[in-house]
């Protein structure tokens, strides 16, 4: 035992510091390897056959000309999955390949193993896939009247006899959005010898794919390990299953390792979209403005798989009224089947839809009523004690719409841009914009989202803390998908612990039990909670090992003497905790959506300032100034990335980003013509973090990452309708919305 | 797959000759995004960058391995305008004039340019050379005069350069985007001006009536720019597509190339 006194040393990179990732260094050198840099012994490459129609009846799959090609090991159809043929999340209604029917363009045949990636392509395309097309249902008002409803959500709240003075109506369509990853979907499947596997694929849950993955494979779940992958982005589209299943067939088919990597095409048709939507509102108010009722009825684009819709559109019917009172409504929210491809997860889940719709009549309430739509939004803005407008769950945690309002409103606006760089007038670099056809608009718009998993649903997270005299190592599941939980969860380790020297280790399914999903703005919550408890305790049982107070880098310490440094605290064996957090029961809804049904909230406003040519329907976003709700800032620079990643992803869906489906065919499957922003698109961010701390989040943090996606969109719509008066109803707008605003010209959708 | 790297002139030119269907490698950036995408395998690829020759860039002779780096700080104003507009600095570095030629895409950015000032493409083979106006070269979208066998060897512009030039493109998005409409305008001292719309026809065109028009005045009045407009978006024949309406195209066609004439007019 040491008896020298050296004093208390505080913690290095704790909560609220701005520390790097662990990972940044070699993400920029080029040295972390991605799941598509991943390499085994021996192993061979697999490639999907696809059938590029929107919907067929399959005649006959011929694979002999393929298995006859040298070098192919195995080609495997619907026929071959040696367990339960369908997969999905909650119900599994997924063919793993296309099982007698193609529902959707370029939905997986057949896939094949062979010895290279070059000779797998090939012999994926000898595959003769004999098909009798059908025609694809895409059109949701069709698919309603059919009853191709994979979920309807009611909210009946108030009277129904109610009226407001005022009224205002709209119809608004959201295009489908995609969640356009930079890293396209990879994996490897290495068989164990023993008759199991070892999995990596592009995951956002790995106990979730466990499940499926077992049952299709027909293995216990201990003879598959998925394994923590390293991802090129996900926002939603690693949810769902995409190439695990056909890489883990072909593995145990051949006993050898296979690895599989789509390319930007199969990339497209490969991952779960955002739902495109159809939503009609109708909003009533007293002469003051303050809303009497809302009706609304939202359709969701589900594509051919019921997959996550059926929460998504709970989402959306219950966050269709936006951050507002009102006790007088009636949503009706449908998820549709239909031949378009497959909708899901995607950053904001289902509430960027009715954001759009609602935020968009908020401004024609304003409008009509001649109000300021800030000073609409204020008289409206949902508080703590009130109840949200549609399940009438009263909100009981902090929740600062007032504030988020209040603060992006008092940002001064930027100055009215003097500068005759192309770069910062509309149309860019292609200089076809001077300065003085240029108009300026300003457009306000309010987000509110649930945190974590709702309606009931029994959320958990475990992790575990082990203490040696290295430090600390935090064990969990939940998987990091560059959005910067590693770091949280260090922060919330060292910060507990009193350690310093803390690292996270992702752990596969094996080795410990679900974190649960990284999505629904869960995990600093949820991971973090587990965290928390998990390192509460350890620095409990060190203390209590040696008789100590106080924990830091040096040791345990009593009073002013360092009892035992780590090594010796731990020389008997580290000190470990395993926790399995689950945050408070929520609701399933009545028959009319009521309840309490979430178990926490988050909102965001956002200020778009934009510059646009009317005359050619070209726009410049300017400045993007946000308010978000934050709970406690855990790692503010990290914070700032989400805020302006979102931003942009926002905005993207503004004015550029769409998947343009013509029958259920996408004519934009590529980086070519799925336009993303790039940095000249994106627009300064001014941005101030509302710090009103949750009472159960880890330091009072709360989950935020999706909220500045969100009401970027509308925001961004709302200033070039204040720009040009076009009343754009549809995202994204195009030039020919803005230069004639009536004329589709015969374009899809 | 076999690629053949020749060192010089003729030994491209021979090796072009003895395969003549083989593919055409210059800065690679069309080629390779549909070999990379499996929309095309060629047998035998011929890589053009060590020609020297290609390289050239003298007087009124545009090397066809001239990258859009070089044209973006070269001495044509709408030849560097147009090159700044194309793809990112790294497409920049090795994308090339003779690469955009043989692409022949409808939205090929350097072709309004070459088209509005009558450029003749310079074509050889193991027999030879001769030259071919553009709109001979370009007969269709993504369809040229090129036999097999020959090799763009560059681009062959007039003496007469006009002095006041200004090209414009329009995309959804501020920078590395395709055209839905460019457009380059060419005016000399004397209100001679030549005009070229791209993307907006199944090759780059060029509105006649609209350049009779801007030719016949001097100091063109606003009604007289009025009338320009109308005449280019009467002229282009566009289609319907993913990326914009017929209508939008001709609307936006006229706007942009009013806008450019414009330019040319400031003093």
């Amino acid at each position: 035992m040491s008896d020298t006194l050296t004093g208390r040393r505080s913690v290095r990179g704790g909560v609220g510091t701005s520390v790097p990732r662990p990972d940044a260094t070699p993400k920029v050198t080029g040295d972390f390897e991605f799941l598509g840099d991943m390499h085994a012994d021996g192993m061979l490459w697999g490639a999907t056959r696809r059938a590029w129609v929107p919907h067929a009846r399959i005649v006959q799959v011929d694979a002999d000309a393929a298995l006859a090609m040298p070098g192919v090991h195995a080609v495997l159809t619907q026929d071959d999955v040696p367990g339960h043929r369908y997969q999905g999340q909650a119900v599994t209604d997924q063919p793993v390949l296309a099982e007698g029917e193609i529902r959707y363009w370029g939905e997986p045949v057949a896939i094949v193993a062979a010895d290279d990636p070059e000779t797998a392509r090939l012999a994926a395309d000898a595959i003769v896939v004999d098909l009798e097309e059908l025609d694809p249902l895409t059109d949701l008002e069709a698919a309603l009247e059919r009853g191709e409803i994979f979920r309807h959500v009611p909210v009946r709240r108030g009277n129904p006899d109610l009226h407001g003075e005022v009224v205002v109506e709209g119809t608004y369509i959201t295009s489908t959005e995609d969640p356009a990853p930079l890293g396209t979907e990879a994996g490897l499947a290495i068989p164990d010898g023993t008759g199991g596997v070892d999995l990596w694929g592009p995951t956002q849950w790995v106990h979730i794919d466990l499940k499926q993955l077992a049952a299709c494979l027909a293995l216990a779940p201990d003879q598959v390990r998925v394994q923590p992958c390293r991802l090129g982005g996900a926002f939603g589209s690693r949810e769902d299953l995409s190439l695990q299943t056909h890489i883990g067939m072909l593995a145990l088919r051949v006993d050898r390792p296979v690895k599989m990597v789509y390319d930007r095409t199969e990339s497209f048709v490969g991952h779960v979209k955002r739902h495109g939507s159809l939503m009609h509102y109708r909003h009533e108010a007293d002469r003051d403005g303050r809303l009497v009722r809302v009706d609304a009825r939202i359709l969701l684009d589900g594509g051919p798989y019921q997959l996550t819709s059926n929460a998504v559109i709970a989402n959306s019917t219950y966050f269709a009224v936006g951050p507002y009172r009102c006790d007088n409504v009636t949503v009706d929210g449908y998820a549709l089947r239909t031949n378009n491809p497959p909708s899901g997860a995607m950053r904001g889940f289902g509430s960027n839809q009715p954001c759009f719709a609602a935020e968009s009549q908020m401004d024609r309430l304003a409008d009509a009523l001649g109000l300021d739509p800030v000073e609409l939004r204020l008289r409206n803005a949902l508080r703590p004690g009130d109840q949200l407008a549609t399940t009438g769950q009263v909100i009981e945690e902090p929740l600062p719409t007032d504030e988020v309002i209040r603060s992006v409103a008092s940002i001064p606006l930027p100055d009215d841009g003097s500068d005759d760089d192309p770069r910062h007038l509309p149309g860019g670099t292609g200089l076809t914009t001077p300065r003085d056809r240029v108009v300026r608009g300003v457009g306000f718009a309010v987000g509110i989202k649930n945190l974590e998993f709702s309606e009931g649903f029994d959320d958990n997270a475990e992790a575990r803390v082990v203490l040696t005299g290295d430090g600390a190592v935090v064990h969990t599941a939940a998987i990091e998908v560059g959005q910067g939980l590693v770091t949280v969860l260090e922060q919330i380790a060292r910060s507990t612990l009193g350690v310093s020297q803390v690292r996270v280790a992702f752990d596969h399914t094996g080795q410990i039990g679900s974190a649960g999903s990284t999505s629904a703005s869960r995990q600093t919550q949820m991971a973090g909670n587990a965290v928390l408890e998990a390192a509460t305790a350890v620095r409990e049982l060190a203390l209590a090992r040696v008789g100590g107070d106080d924990l830091d880098d040096d040791g345990v310490w009593r009073g002013d003497t360092l009892v035992a440094s780590l090594a010796e605290l731990t020389a008997e064996g580290p000190i470990e905790q395993h926790v399995d957090y689950h945050h408070r029961p929520t609701d399933e809804p009545d028959e009319a959506g009521q309840g309490n049904l979430h178990v926490d909230f988050c909102v965001a406003a956002h200020r778009a300032v934009v510059d646009v040519d009317p005359d050619l329907g070209l726009v410049r976003v300017v400045e993007i100034a946000i308010g978000q709700d934050v709970g406690r800032a855990m790692n503010p620079q990290q914070l700032l990335g989400q805020i302006e990643g979102g931003i942009a992803q926002g905005l993207g869906h503004a004015v550029m980003e769409e998947v343009v489906l013509d029958r259920g065919v996408i004519r934009n499957a590529s980086f070519t013509d799925y336009l993303l922003p790039t940095c000249l698109d994106a627009p300064h961010v001014e941005a101030i973090l509302i710090e009103q701390p949750s009472s159960w989040g880890p330091f009072g943090a709360k989950g935020m990452a999706e909220l500045p996606t969100m009401s970027a969109t509308p925001a961004v719509v709302a200033a070039i309708r204040a720009a040009t008066g076009r009343p754009l109803t549809r995202v994204p707008v195009r030039p020919e919305d803005i230069v004639a605003p009536d004329d589709t010209g015969g374009r899809a959708r | 797959m076999l690629i053949e790297r020749p060192q010089d002139l003729p030994e491209a030119l021979e090796g072009i000759g003895g395969s003549p269907h083989a593919v055409l490698l210059a800065g690679g950036t069309d080629l390779m995004v549909e070999v990379n995408l499996a929309h095309r395998r060629p047998e035998a690829v011929i890589a053009l960058r060590r020609v020297d020759d290609l390289q050239t860039w003298e007087d009124g002779f545009i090397g066809a391995g001239v990258t859009y780096a070089r044209m973006e700080t070269g001495p044509l104003p709408a030849l560097a305008e147009l090159a700044r507009t194309v793809g990112s600095p790294q497409i920049r570095a090795v994308g090339t004039i003779g690469g955009n030629l043989g692409t022949a895409s409808p939205a090929g950015d350097t072709l309004p340019f070459l088209a509005a000032i009558d450029a003749e493409v310079v074509l050889g083979s193991r027999d030879g050379q001769r030259r071919l106006p553009w709109h001979e070269f370009l007969v269709g979208p993504k369809q040229t005069a090129l036999t097999p066998g020959e090799v763009i060897l560059g681009v062959q512009l007039p003496d007469h350069i006009p002095a006041r030039q200004a090209f414009a493109k329009i995309g959804t998005r501020q920078a590395m985007v395709i055209a839905t409409v460019n457009c380059c305008v060419l005016r000399d001292d004397d209100g001679t001006t030549r005009v070229a719309m791209g993307a907006v026809a199944p090759t780059v065109m060029r509105p006649r009536e609209a350049e009779r028009l801007a030719s016949s005045e001097p100091r063109p009045s606003q009604a007289a720019l009025d009338e320009f407009q109308r005449l280019v978006s009467a002229e282009v024949a566009p289609i319907s597509d993913h990326r914009a309406t017929e209508q939008y195209r001709r609307h936006a066609a006229g706007v942009l190339a009013r806008r450019t004439l414009e330019r040319c007019l400031t003093p």
